[in-house]
């Protein structure tokens, strides 16, 4: 009776369902609990928790939102790495009859939860909020077209964040690699919470990704400031364009997909099942349909990173914009036209396999484009090595691999050797890592002034460069050997002992890596103590070409007091380069959104909502779901959402920003 | 024969550790993708080093001037031009779009060629690069499905299913089957047909071809054959559930006198594999030891396609009276359909009852393995759950198929 | 900064001095983007449709010894059910012009019609899901019911959706009267009910009339 009741209420959630008996686990959530309880307190004892709701978590203003989809991703960035050490030490471990020191049950969440943290929850994230902290700037408009549904977008990605870490202490996530194949990730064969707890944690999260990709594409095309044609857009927001058109495209993809899944799941029916009739391989296929988009999601936002890099270090205007452009659309089609490539070995015909074999080899001919106009960005140039164009340089190195590795996998045949294996892994993460990860580094080391007014400490800077870039290759060189080996990935153990070297050597590229994001952590700390002496006043610390670096650093709410007008390509340089007068009086009140506390509301009944998903807890499923829904129409009961900034604040920021030009010389 | 057979590679620490340096210095010769035995694997080699080749053709001339350019032209280099405004030149344009275009339009060429050349659908067209084409100077693209008789002699048939976690090889020429273990004559063409009992899986043998997934309800080829005699490695290189790891077997390259020797030895190694037994060996199960049936019904892997190995179960092609689709672009997907009545299907989520949901109890906590482990009693869930590890019950001890 | 050159200092081509900032305020009128934004959100949630449909095309032949299209489809119910829908985009259509003529009242009326239509065409689907689960074709029985459920019924889910969005509205139109931003509002809505009409003419003529025919 009490049992029932108990069920009832708490679904299949009982108190075996906590990793007591898991030592790391049990360890992790100490240091969690005590990390986060100190943490609370100090924010409770400096009372900063009525400054971090009105002036964050609330905050409908891009910048704001911006930072903060930053600090969810380097905060999951080492989530995703600790996982990343665990396989490396495993490997490394398991050999001549040694199952190295984790088990099947958590080796196989660890890799799961690494895939999915690393794509979903620090990549996407890192590239949504450096979008949306620089497109609105670089294109002279206020803010993005949709502030609110901005705030709720960022709070729907944290949520899947949480989703997934809750996974870490009660319960258990996936173990069906990073993507839930079925029949493996149905009901029949992984009837546990571990698909459940990924299954609503992407979904919840693709909401915020999706809307977010709404917003950024409206914002683009409606909000450029006056002059600034599609031709004249800087090449970050044309990127920023091409990606969230594909998010557009290519999101709604995943959610019906996984929405499949979970009726699978849930109701029973027979979509991916083995028998009454489903089909496994539909899910394969639709899964990549948007698994392809998402890989040039991830990396041309960072193309767009490379090019304005490139021209601003190396004192020239970008080689070839309007071929940049250009490549970018057709990459931006042709993600579409491949998607088969994942999968030459489920036994297609030749045919079918050469068209999509052809198709991914077409891509690598924009892309290739891409490298050599950067190539001749900086020939005849003055060439700065800044930190964003160091990482620039060893982007075009590493990429350049990674492309040919990439180009190799889209030959049918050679890719039934390769397939699976780590070769694939190593160049998969070759592009990730050496295409997104290098390009992220390049834009937080470049907008980092803009965001907050002082540059980074260039010292760590280099520490962190030079670790990353040298644990890159030491972690993944060997793993392109080993592949060639003819060793699969997601192997929790080895019987040839001549592999562990290169496994050895890997491991110690994990742990450069390690040292590498180690100093990254401390560039920002030692930045933010040294800020006096970083301190950038112009607004315009690297010699700056487009927008952003028009105003200040940081910029105020409002972004310009006046909008500006555009006449060439790198519209601030033009400014620059004809002398333009910044006009310091005529300042009117400015229109802005008002901020809302409805995107955290919803964010946090979106939690419960998946919990009670994932744990059969009905009733608060279905609470929490009118909750939601009730949340949502009382917000829009809400008709004021807009305020003037006084017309003092505005001349008085901006008198500010005068007195501080005229101390510069400038 | 023995010891070609034997697969047990006793190797001290020292060995290990002085074999550590070496490994690292040797040149590709000792990489098993790089140097493979088997004539399709070779001509996949071929290919990758092709490719490669052409690539570097615009790779290395991009990382060199990366590399120089960003030399050259650094600030304190007074002497280097600089032109700002200088950004566009067509001559450039051309050749950054054109020579990379003419190289991908050389490499689809050869994709196309290859990938239809090295179908795995597709009957051998040569035994060995030495061997010339069979058939003397028939095109290989004229040869019919079964023709390959000339100079390698009749196909030798291999029905392939993937089993939690565990290989099942049925010679159905021959009447045995093994697990884990597979034999074959040195040039004589080999025919895998590939399936798998409950999840995905890949057939991969890298000394002797590329992978082939393996899927349940459908059917996979390929076709390949060894030139080596020779003891090589084969697994599983797609993830499929907790015993994954050791999804492995030995595969054999032999010589005929060999392989008949083999056989036999296979013939008098046990029982036979019916029904019945076949569904005690389909329960999960891992790092299993190899095992000989001396003995194989003879629809069992056609059962196995259709997943009407269970008694009762109706199969995907008796039920295509009422599917007058097949037109699906799989092999053995035709809009397959399943049992008549459905049997014990997994209930989703919210049809369970209360005592139905179970306690979502975390899987990893020290099982007791009568009640958790694999080989649970029949229909048990926890037969089920690909993701659950099964604990050995004592360190080192390998637990042991229930055939 | 360069020296000074004749084009330069801020003249354009004619020697007409070239202005960097609007001084005047530049004014992005409120909800400016909501119409493309919202169009946007429809092609991605087209999208869904086009996967679900697409699940249909594959799966749609996979009976697993269950029932067929022709066994189990009711094609005069389902034709009222389509009037019905039809008929509640032909009454949205009429509440429109009204907003335009600035009726307020006359508007609330045919939203309020538009309501029952799809109040209707939910009703029966229901009754249609009922009988089907009742007879043993629900959609656990076999992949072409799966996808055939939830095809229906991710449209039917859109519909109910509409339909409270639809209440909503009326609530607010009535408190706030035809201000711009329940024009917008109602413009928005007005392009999802009719979407999902687009939507279900697929579904009855791919789902319904074709399977009929197999």
């Amino acid at each position: 009776m009490s049992d029932s009741i108990l069920k009832t209420i708490f679904g299949r959630l009982t108190l075996e369902s906590l990793p007591l008996h898991e030592p790391i686990v049990v360890a992790t959530f100490g240091m969690v609990a005590i990390g986060g309880a100190a943490l609370l307190a100090a924010l409770t004892y400096f009372k900063v928790w009525g400054y971090l709701w009105n002036q964050w978590f609330t905050s409908v203003d891009h910048k704001k939102i911006g930072i903060m989809y930053m600090i969810l991703a380097i905060v999951m960035l080492l989530r995703g790495f600790s996982d990343a050490i665990m396989m490396r030490l495993q490997q490394a471990m398991a050999f001549g009859g040694s199952e190295g020191y984790l088990n099947a049950h958590h080796y196989d969440q660890v890799f799961t939860a690494h895939g999915v943290i690393m794509i979903f929850f620090v990549a996407m994230p890192m590239v949504t909020g450096l979008m949306n902290y620089v497109v609105p700037l670089q294109i002279g408009a206020r803010d993005v077209s949709f502030p609110f549904l901005n705030n709720f977008s960022f709070w729907m990605t944290a949520a899947g964040a949480v989703i997934v870490m809750m996974s870490l202490f009660i319960g258990e996530f996936a173990r069906t690699g990073w993507l839930a194949m079925p029949p493996l990730s149905g009901i029949a064969y992984s009837p546990d919470v571990g698909v459940d707890y990924y299954i609503w944690a992407l979904q919840i999260a693709g909401i915020g990704t999706l809307l977010s990709g709404v917003n950024l594409v409206a914002t683009i095309v409606k909000m450029r400031a006056p002059g600034m044609g599609m031709m004249k857009m800087p090449i970050f927001t044309w990127t920023a364009l091409c990606t969230n058109i594909l998010i557009v495209a290519a999101f709604p993809v995943l959610t019906a997909v996984l929405a499949m899944l979970s009726l699978d799941r849930y109701i029973g029916t027979a979509f991916f099942t083995n028998d009454a009739g489903g089909n496994p391989m539909m899910y394969v296929n639709l899964i990549w349909i948007w698994g392809h988009p998402e890989v040039y999601i991830l990396v041309l936002p960072a193309f767009g990173i490379f090019s304005e890099v490139t021209s601003t270090f190396s004192g020239k205007r970008l080689f070839g914009y309007s071929s940049m452009v250009y490549a970018t659309l057709v990459i931006t089609i042709l993600s579409y036209l491949v998607w088969l490539h994942h999968f030459f070995t489920m036994g297609s015909g030749a045919s079918v396999n050469s068209f999509f074999g052809i198709t991914t080899m077409i891509i690598s001919i924009p892309t290739g484009a891409k490298i050599f106009n950067w190539l001749f960005t900086m020939y005849k140039g003055r060439i700065r090595f800044e930190l964003p164009m160091m990482w620039t340089i060893a982007f075009m190195v590493t990429f350049t691999i990674g492309g040919m590795t990439g180009v190799l996998l889209a030959v049918p045949p050679a890719d039934f050797v390769l397939h699976n294996s780590l070769f694939l892994v190593a160049h998969f993460h070759n592009v990730i890592i050496g295409g997104t990860l290098f390009g992220m580094f390049a834009g937080i080391n470049y907008w980092f002034p803009k965001a907050f007014g002082f540059k980074l400490d260039e010292k760590w800077g280099k520490v962190s460069f030079w670790c990353w870039v040298s644990g890159f290759y030491f972690a993944f060189m060997p793993l392109y050997v080993l592949g060639l080996m003819g060793v699969t990935r997601r192997m929790r153990y080895f019987d040839d002992p001549n592999l562990q070297i290169w496994f050895v050597i890997a491991a110690f590229g994990a742990a450069l890596v390690a040292v590498g994001i180690a100093a990254f952590l401390i560039q920002i700390f030692v930045s933010i103590r040294n800020r006096e002496a970083l301190a950038d006043h112009t607004g315009d610390p690297w010699g700056g070409r487009t927008l952003e670096w028009a105003t200040s650093s940081p910029p105020p709410d409002y972004n310009f007091a006046f909008t500006p007008v555009v006449h060439d390509l790198d519209a601030w340089y033009d400014m620059k380069d004809r002398k333009h007068q910044r006009p310091v009086s005529g300042f009117r009140a400015i229109h802005m959104p008002s901020n809302t506390g409805t995107g955290v509301v919803l964010g946090v009944l979106s939690i419960a909502f998946g919990f009670a998903m994932i744990w059969y807890m009905w009733w608060l499923a279905g609470l929490t779901l009118v909750g939601i829904f009730a949340t949502t129409i009382f917000h829009t009961f809400n008709y004021k959402r807009d305020f003037y900034i006084p017309v003092e604040d505005v001349i008085a920021s901006e008198d500010a920003r005068t007195r501080m030009l005229a101390t510069q010389g400038a | 024969m023995t010891a070609e057979l034997s697969n047990s590679r006793p190797r001290s620490w020292l060995l290990r550790a002085a074999a550590l340096l070496p490994a690292l210095l040797i040149s590709g010769c000792n990489w098993v993708v790089m140097s493979p035995s088997g004539d399709i694997a070779v001509q996949q080699r071929d290919l990758v080093l092709i490719s490669t080749g052409l690539m570097l053709i615009i790779i290395v001339p991009v990382i060199a001037l990366t590399l120089f350019f960003a030399y050259h032209y650094r600030q304190t280099n007074k002497s280097a031009k600089y032109e700002p405004t200088w950004d566009h030149s067509v001559g450039l344009e051309l050749l950054i779009w054109g020579v990379p275009l003419l190289i991908i339009i050389a490499l689809g060429a050869l994709t196309w060629t290859s990938t239809h050349l090295l179908d795995p659908y597709r009957p051998l067209g040569r035994i060995s690069a030495q061997s010339g084409d069979i058939g003397e100077n028939t095109p290989v693209g004229q040869l019919a499905g079964n023709q390959q008789t000339i100079t390698g002699g009749k196909p030798l048939d291999v029905q392939v299913v993937a089993l939690d976690w565990k290989w099942l090889f049925i010679y159905p020429e021959y009447g045995i089957a093994t697990v884990n273990e597979l034999a074959a004559p040195v040039d004589r063409p080999l025919r895998f047909k590939m399936t798998s009992s409950s999840v995905m899986n890949a057939f991969y043998i890298p000394a002797l071809a590329g992978m082939i997934y393996t899927m349940p309800g459908m059917e996979t080829t390929l076709h390949a054959v060894i030139n080596k005699p020779g003891n090589y490695e084969g697994f599983s290189s797609n993830y499929s559930g907790a015993g994954f790891s050791g999804m492995r077997f030995r595969f054999h390259g032999v010589s005929d006198a060999g392989f008949d020797a083999w056989v036999a030895k296979v013939r008098n190694g046990g029982g036979g594999l019916n029904r019945a037994n076949y569904m005690q060996l389909e329960k999960p199960s891992e790092k299993v030891p190899v095992r000989y049936f001396g003995g194989v019904e003879s629809s069992l892997f056609k059962a196995i396609v259709e997943q009407c190995v269970k008694p009762g179960k109706p199969c995907m092609s008796d039920m295509m009276g009422k599917n007058p689709h097949d037109g699906m672009a799989m092999p053995g997907v035709n809009g397959g359909s399943g049992p008549q009545d459905a049997g014990p299907r997994p209930e989703g989520g919210l049809m369970k009852d209360g005592d139905e949901k179970g306690s979502g109890k975390h899987w990893s906590a020290p099982a007791d393995i009568k009640r958790d482990g694999a080989n649970a009693a029949p229909g048990s869930p926890a037969n089920r759950n690909h993701t659950m590890l099964t604990p050995s019950t004592m360190p080192g001890s390998r637990p042991v198929a229930n055939g | 900064m360069s020296s000074v050159s004749l084009k330069k200092d801020g003249l354009d081509e004619k020697g007409e001095p070239l202005s960097f900032y609007q001084l005047e305020e530049h004014h992005h009128p409120e909800g400016s983007s909501t119409m493309l934004g919202f169009w946007m959100y429809l092609m991605s949630d087209c999208l869904i449709f086009a996967v679900l449909f697409a699940a249909y095309g594959v799966l749609g032949t996979s009976y697993a010894g269950g029932p067929t299209p022709k066994e189990i489809f009711e094609l005069p119910l389902v034709a009222v059910n389509t009037a019905m829908l039809l008929f509640s985009s032909i009454t949205y259509g009429f509440a429109m012009l009204s907003m335009e003529e600035g009726r307020q009242r006359i508007m609330q009326m045919w939203l309020a019609f538009t309501g029952l239509f799809g109040l209707a065409f939910l009703s029966i689907e229901m009754y249609e899901f009922a009988t089907l689960i009742h007879e043993g074709a629900g959609p656990t029985r076999s992949a072409f019911l799966s996808s055939f459920f939830t095809l229906v019924g991710t449209h039917g889910l859109h519909v109910t959706m509409g339909f409270i969005w639809l209440v909503t509205l009326m609530v607010q139109v009535q408190k706030h009267g035809l201000i711009a931003a329940n024009k917008r509002r109602l413009m928005c809505l007005s392009m999802f009910w009719h979407f999902l009409d687009v939507i279900w003419i697929g579904v009855f003529t791919f789902v319904y009339l074709m399977g009929s025919l197999r």
